[in-house]
């Protein structure tokens, strides 16, 4: 058998074989019984070579509507941004994607730099003291921060708004699940989670409360309001949060958070069919040994050079096995580096720059969307999400835009109650204004036809 | 390499007024943030992210990533991870825009590639496992493991059974196996390797009983043996009531030679970022599908990718289900690459791997024996594990040979693990290296086992040739500094 992969010739395994001893390979699987014996062939799609596979796989990519083609006005968590093209160019660089976990620091001063250099950045914009080298996604950071905050408070219930986004409250319940944590949903009050419902449901049980910010509908939640509510009951404060909002929007360590999490996919990180994301995990100093996963931290060598090194690893799996803070091991480490270089790229003007944009081009949306007669939900301020009422299916909507190249929106109806027939528009900066136009005309040609055109 | 200063920090190059990006120019009206935000949320103070120009960045990365070892840089023998290379086709086709820039929760018809793709994957996921379905969600093995262990308690929990409250890992388990038994609910207990290094039959059917809920095993197991009596074990937990749980992560030994299905394994996962070349990342991303047997399916988790007359569809009706466990449907770039490399290698090709995989590791393991202890001496599958006894002794350490590798270019192997092992270093050369490439690897070793006797100092001190000396682990850890602050770099 002759690969590109396997450079083994004839005469190599001769010699081989002869070292070890036996006269086939096939005598080194003689402890394998019988019994379990795999016999035959895997009956699997044949070999093909590199310019097949590469003709039949493009072949199957472009079946799927990307956003090259077309203009993508769908968020709810997941962004077409601007992604700096310095940043694939980084993360190619094989000494960084071939490379695993930096055990050996001598011959990874590289990749622990570069997450040092993230843990920073990430602090900087959550204005957390602390962050980590990463976690799988937001959804997953976030349901590690409700155990984190059940094991420091010694509390077995968490409150989670019901304006987090949907799938990350699933996760949130699995996790929770597994540790026999009770979790119960904050309701909402106009787009945004209701107060005073949140005060009712606080009690000396509750280990945390989540928040979302901005919330899955866009909106910006009051966290200044809500901070001393969650704290007066004990409870830990953790806020899920937007990287790129966090250009404009008051950072939640400066609102008392006490667990900040998030993912950093809108800081060049591909969409991607919904992952390789990248969660971030942001604490303050108290919670410093309790933090899932990896931490970089800053020492030095013998000869007094300054050097990073994977530390606190008391808190991790591979040390503490069963007692550890959490099981995770591989993460997302290059996609770390990917939303690192392109919060480098844009830097401090860049990132308030980009954010005021979504501001500005959602505003201009919401402006549009009115002057047409239609009506968008809540009052609040918007980050880059509106919700938008059609009273009409959104599945069709999506189907009228995908002909004039446009992927729709969210249809809410999917998983909030109260929402059939509401759209959940995204406005990044990458949609210009003759998009944003010809998506409004749309919109409102589907809501002004006559019902019976879509029946 | 130059042996110099510091590399500095991307603040320590920053400067107040450069720019390294090319945002669209905004086309609608400007916004005065006082206008849309109320006053208390509008950011007071930006935060302190670098400022530099495109030219700078790309320096910055690329002394970064000299200051770095990956499989392309080098021999990678790190045992239990399976560092082999990182196909490029691989990296190009997940970045075809038709697999990079698709959004999850687009409509389905406008993703059916993709949603292709995923479900071939599982069927050749299947297939090469011997389970009956396959979830692609979990984001690396970790994960995968939680999923499958609440899979499990799902099960137990439906047939009325709350006792199982326990899972039992051998001593020689992946850290990961214990710490995802913990997050899933369950009590670990342990049970001990037998002195051919294989699970102690008489200490199983010791530690199991009507509270156990599995056995997580690793086949073949962390030293690179292969668990002869798995069909035992097997029964020994399905006699209980248990379940079987296989970790995947050493799939690279056995390939077309013995399937998890057909040893009993209930629930599987897979590394994909090992076996099926995911590049490692510097620890990621990864993928960590599993695999179940029947009995398991309704607790799959949500949600679940069929194939209809109309297309692929994702099924998010399943009252069962052990839930979400992640946002979307898993990693998919990773799996995009994964699915690449099935293709490319075929099953022929895949056979060849673990052939390959196991007669590097059986060569390397005779060629090192006569210098190092082997504490297990058979065959190995894909890696073996030697015991660094004899060189401590000597007052040579295991930390320090491996230090010392990297005078010769090479990433040592794993160190101190399998726990079970004195001095362990666990070598896996993987089947895409070449025969010269282990036999410079081999004399290295070697040279390495004389200077233990002869000049050990040589190797206490090393490494002699990095960028940096061994670094102040206890300080770091004592004083833990996490981040950079301005002030301090005055
Ligand atoms: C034997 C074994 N099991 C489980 C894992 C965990 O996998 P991951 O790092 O993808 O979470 C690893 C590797 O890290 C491993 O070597």
């Amino acid at each position: 058998m002759e690969h590109r992969y396997l450079p083994m010739t004839a005469q190599d395994k001769e010699a081989m074989l002869k070292t070890i001893g036996v006269d086939s390979i096939e005598e080194l699987f003689s402890d394998i019984p019988e019994k379990v014996r795999f016999k035959g062939e895997y009956n699997l799609k044949p070999a093909k070579s590199e310019s097949a596979l590469l003709k039949e796989l493009s072949r199957l990519a472009a079946k799927n509507a990307d956003h090259r083609n077309y203009a993508s006005f769908l968020g709810a968590g997941v962004y077409d941004h601007y992604k700096p093209v310095i940043v694939d160019h980084v993360i190619s660089r094989s000494e960084f994607y071939t490379a695993y976990t930096p055990y050996q620091p001598e011959i990874s001063q590289g990749e622990l730099q570069a997450i040092f250099e993230f843990q920073t950045m990430i602090a900087e914009l959550t204005g957390m003291e602390i962050a980590n080298s990463s976690m799988y996604d937001g959804g997953t950071a976030l349901a590690e921060a409700g155990m984190l905050a059940a094991g420091h408070t010694k509390r077995k219930k968490i409150l989670v708004s019901q304006a987090v986004h949907p799938e990350s409250r699933e996760v949130v319940r699995s996790y929770a699940l597994g540790q026999s944590i009770e979790v119960e949903e904050v309701p909402l009050k106009d787009g945004v989670t209701d107060a005073g419902a949140l005060k009712e449901l606080l009690d000396g049980d509750v280990a945390a409360v989540m928040i979302q910010y901005p919330n899955f509908f866009g909106q910006v939640e009051n966290l200044k309001a809500l901070e001393p509510v969650i704290h007066d009951s004990g409870a830990l404060f953790v806020v899920s949060a937007n990287p790129l909002a966090l250009g404009a929007l008051e950072a939640p360590g400066n609102f008392g958070a006490d667990i900040t999490v998030g993912d950093a996919q809108p800081f060049g990180i591909p969409e991607a069919f919904g992952g390789p994301h990248c969660g971030y995990f942001a604490v303050s100093k108290k919670l410093m040994r309790k933090v899932p996963g990896r931490l970089v931290g800053e020492t030095v060598d013998e000869e007094g050079r300054r050097g990073f090194v994977l530390t606190l690893q008391a808190r991790e799996q591979h040390i503490r096995r069963d007692k550890a803070t959490s099981n995770i091991c591989s993460n997302q480490a290059l996609n770390a580096l990917a939303a690192s270089v392109a919060m480098t790229a844009l830097g401090k003007k860049g990132v308030r720059e980009m954010a005021v944009q979504n501001i500005a081009k959602t505003r201009y949306m919401k402006q549009q969307l009115e002057g047409a007669g239609l009506s968008v939900e809540f009052g609040g301020a918007h980050f880059n999400e509106l919700t938008v009422k059609l009273g009409k299916s959104v599945k069709a909507l999506n189907v009228r835009l995908l002909e004039q190249g446009i992927i729709g929106g969210y249809d809410l109806g999917r998983t909030y109650d109260g929402l059939q027939g509401h759209v959940l528009v995204a406005v990044t900066e990458q949609r210009t204004k003759e998009e944003i136009d010809l998506f409004v005309q749309e919109l409102a040609a589907f809501v002004q036809e006559k019902e019976a055109a879509h029946a | 390499m130059r042996k110099d200063e510091n590399q500095p920090l991307i603040f320590e190059v920053s400067k107040e007024g450069r720019i390294g990006y090319s945002l669209p120019v905004l086309d609608v009206p400007e916004v005065d943030l006082e206008d849309v935000l109320p006053a208390d949320l509008i950011r007071a103070e930006d935060p302190d992210l670098p400022e530099v120009a495109e030219l700078d960045i790309m320096r910055h990365y690329t002394a970064l990533s000299n200051r770095n070892h990956g499989v392309d840089s080098g021999f990678y023998p790190l045992g239990s991870c399976t560092m082999k290379y990182n196909p490029k086709i691989n990296e190009s086709v997940a970045r075809f825009p038709g697999f990079a820039d698709i959004h999850p929760l687009q409509d389905e018809s406008t993703v059916q590639g993709a949603m292709e793709l995923m479900y071939d994957l599982q069927e050749h996921l299947k297939e090469i496992t011997g389970m009956d379905e396959v979830t692609l969600q979990p984001a690396a093995g970790a994960h995968g493991e939680w999923t499958g262990l609440m899979m499990i308690r799902a099960f137990h929990e439906a047939n009325g059974d709350f006792g199982r409250t326990k899972v039992i890992v051998p001593d020689s388990a992946h850290g990961t196996n214990p710490a995802s038994a913990t997050v899933a609910g369950f009590d670990t207990v342990t049970v001990k390797s037998d002195e051919n290094g294989l699970v102690d039959l008489e200490d199983l059917k010791r530690v199991v009983g009507p509270d156990t809920a599995a056995l997580m095993l690793t086949n073949p197991n962390t030293l690179g043996l292969f668990e002869e009596n798995i069909l035992e074990m097997a029964a020994i937990i399905h006699e209980v009531g248990g379940k079987l749980y296989y970790d995947g992560a050493n799939l690279n030994a056995v390939m077309n030679k013995a399937r998890p299905g057909d040893m009993g394994f209930d629930v599987v996962h897979l590394n994909l970022h090992k076996t099926f070349t995911g590049p490692h990342g510097g620890g990621g991303p990864g993928s960590g599908p599993v695999g179940v047997k029947k009995s398991l399916l309704p607790y799959l988790p949500k949600p679940v990718l069929i194939k209809t007359e109309d297309g692929y569809t994702f099924d998010d009706d399943r009252p069962d289900s052990i839930g979400r466990v992640k946002p979307y449907y898993g990693n998919f770039g990773i799996n995009v690459r994964a699915y690449t490399y099935i293709r490319s290698m075929g099953p022929d090709g895949l056979k060849a791997v673990s052939e390959y995989a196991v007669l590097n590791a059986n060569y390397m393991m005779r060629r090192l024996a006569p210098y190092f202890d082997l504490p297990y001496d058979r065959h190995c599958k894909h890696e073996f594990v030697l015991s660094g006894r004899r060189q401590k002794k000597l007052g040579v350490r295991t930390l320090d040979m491996a230090k010392r590798l990297l005078d010769f270019g090479y990433h040592p192997p794993t160190i101190y693990f399998p726990l079970n092992v004195e001095e362990g270093m666990m070598i896996e050369p993987t089947e895409t290296e070449s025969k010269e490439t282990l036999d410079a690897f081999c004399d290295a070793m070697i040279q390495i086992a004389e200077e233990a006797e002869n000049s050990p100092e040589t190797v206490q001190e090393a490494p002699h040739t990095t960028v940096i000396s061994r670094l102040d682990e206890a300080q770091a850890a004592r004083k833990p500094v996490l981040r950079y602050q301005k002030e301090k770099a005055e």
